[in-house]
């Protein structure tokens, strides 16, 4: 790890202008993944802003009848929040599919949205990768990327988006509430925030240079059933290999989005108009225009089965 | 061929150099730490970066009860801090990246991953390891249960795993719920499937799973 200077700060204006005065400084929070980065040498920042003083860590109702979440609201207190469990049952469910319990303990709900990709080529540092190396070429391509994207990617980069918690955002329309360092604030609505790889897979969201999260929201609750249904190489403590969080209205409409297919959550807002019509019609719609390699091209299966699966036990009622 | 069963070194003479070799990578430890940079930017390929110099600063833990004021490099894990700094050894570093649970310990009352938390960030909390759980003729109810149920082979894990454990029936009780929780509305049942996906953050080589499912719950039934 390289060496680094460190600062606490109180307040989110302080951090922002904390960033804009460390050219390259990062905000801490959980450190759970910037940690393993900044270890391995993929993250090198000169300078450490400790966030996790800023009073950032409630979970308020809006005026709006939605939820705010502080940015450094940890994993465990979001998905064990009641009204995230009776409201928003995908957003628990997302969180507690993802990661181990000691690492929900420590990590953040801005922190999870900003989590980087665990493309093994973008964790080797003696490979090529255009995220970690800009223009260095993409080791994934014709490597091993039996858990790469299907859908999005592009001749640069085909990692995808590890998150779980971002797959139930994404379905909800959270907003990403953010502060820059001369005082201004931002709504950044999550269909707008993360990028497709394009020629830049190493700009992953819209947030400018030393832009904070300060909170998510959530508009009102839909109500309908929740379904957060994740597919993996074993039964816990491992990335999706695909995931699908779904919400199902009784009368058969609803919204769906993937994890694990993507650079970034995937949602298409035509698909979701199809959700009483079954899994065959959103599927078409949802992974129109997938790309998959000879590795990876059982996903488009699985994401079918999977939402069948949950479209079956939404009838049951 | 030699054979590979015949070396004609005996035990004693490999735990020592073991233990020289393990004296060796303790004592330059401030220094490799240091110097880390240069030699894997040099191996990437990238240019090589000066290394910068190391920072510290100060951090007061509460570890097992006890108070320990410390100045520390900015960049040293809470792991490295109870290892090499307070010789609490209990506590083990496999991974170093949070993937095997063997460094977890219970931080403000919560179990995290000792390898992937920087130490001055918890300037003022309250840690406790292995060690503060219990000791030979004092055990904690779950050491104890781990020894009778043969909860571990090699034992490398096995702090963490009780760490983890006593954390689980704590979280149990709070109510926090679980991937396997079937009703997010109700408070958790404690089940076999609950413990096992909740302790999955912990793995063992040596493969003792049952076992430790089985002492942790013995404990449980002993508190309920």
């Amino acid at each position: 790890m390289r060496a680094f200077t460190y600062q606490r700060v109180s307040t989110p204006a302080e951090a922002a202008q904390a960033a804009e005065r460390n050219p390259g400084a990062r905000f801490i929070a959980g450190g759970t993944n910037l940690l393993d980065l900044m270890k391995l040498e993929i993250e090198t920042p000169p300078h450490l802003i400790d966030v996790n003083h800023l009073g950032l860590d409630k979970i308020e109702a809006t005026p709006e009848g939605g939820l705010r979440i502080g940015a450094q609201v940890l994993n465990v207190d979001l998905a064990s929040d009641a009204r995230i469990r009776r409201d928003y049952a995908v957003l628990s469910r997302a969180l507690l599919a993802g990661a181990s319990a000691q690492l929900r303990n420590k990590a953040t709900t801005a922190g999870n949205l900003l989590q980087r990709t665990r493309c093994p080529y973008f964790y080797d540092t003696a490979q090529p990768c255009n995220k970690r190396v800009p223009g260095s070429g993409c080791s994934a391509i014709g490597g091993y990327n039996r858990n790469h994207a299907i859908v999005g990617h592009s001749t640069a980069c085909i990692a995808t988006h590890p998150s779980d918690m971002a797959v139930a955002m994404q379905l909800l329309d959270a907003g990403v509430e953010t502060v820059r360092g001369d005082g201004s604030k931002r709504v950044i609505p999550i269909a707008d925030f993360y990028r497709l790889p394009g020629t830049t897979p190493h700009i992953e969201n819209t947030l400018a240079a030393g832009e904070l999260i300060t909170a998510v929201t959530l508009p009102r609750p839909l109500g309908g059933r929740h379904f957060y249904r994740k597919v993996r190489d074993r039964a816990s403590y491992a990335f999706a290999l695909v995931s699908v969080a779904a919400v199902v209205l009784p009368d058969g409409s609803g919204r769906v989005a993937l994890g694990g297919v993507a650079h970034k959550p995937w949602r298409v807002p035509e698909a979701d108009g199809r959700m009483a019509s079954g899994a065959n019609a959103v599927v078409e719609r949802l992974l129109a225009g997938a790309k998959p390699t000879a590795d990876n091209a059982f996903k488009v299966t699985l994401v079918q089965r999977t939402l069948e699966s949950v479209l079956a036990e939404a009838k049951k009622g | 061929m030699d054979d590979p069963f015949d070396t004609n070194i005996a035990r004693r003479n490999v735990l020592k150099t073991g233990a020289l070799a393990a004296t060796a990578a303790t004592v330059p430890f401030g220094a490799a730490a240091q110097t880390a940079g240069a030699p894997t930017a040099a191996a990437s390929g990238a240019p090589a970066v000066p290394a910068s110099p190391p920072v510290t600063s100060k951090v007061t833990l509460r570890v097992n009860g006890k108070a320990h004021a410390l100045t520390v490099d900015t960049r040293t894990s809470l792991l490295d801090v109870l290892r090499e700094n307070l010789h609490l050894t209990g506590t083990k570093k496999g991974c170093d990246q949070g993937q095997c649970g063997a460094c977890t310990v219970i931080l403000d009352g919560r179990r995290i991953n000792s390898c992937l938390s920087l130490a001055i960030m918890h300037d003022g909390a309250e840690v406790t390891t292995i060690e503060g759980l219990g000791q030979p003729g004092k055990l904690h109810p779950m050491q104890a249960a781990f020894v009778k149920h043969d909860g571990y082979q090699c034992g490398y894990c096995t702090p963490g795993q009780i760490c983890s454990a006593v954390s689980v029936l704590d979280e149990i009780r709070k109510g926090v719920p679980s991937h396997v929780t079937a009703d997010l509305n109700q408070k958790p049942l404690l089940s076999i499937d609950e413990i096992r996906e909740r302790m999955s953050g912990n793995i063992c080589r040596c493969g003792a799973y049952s076992n430790i499912v089985e002492a942790i719950t013995e404990v449980a039934g002993g508190k309920a």
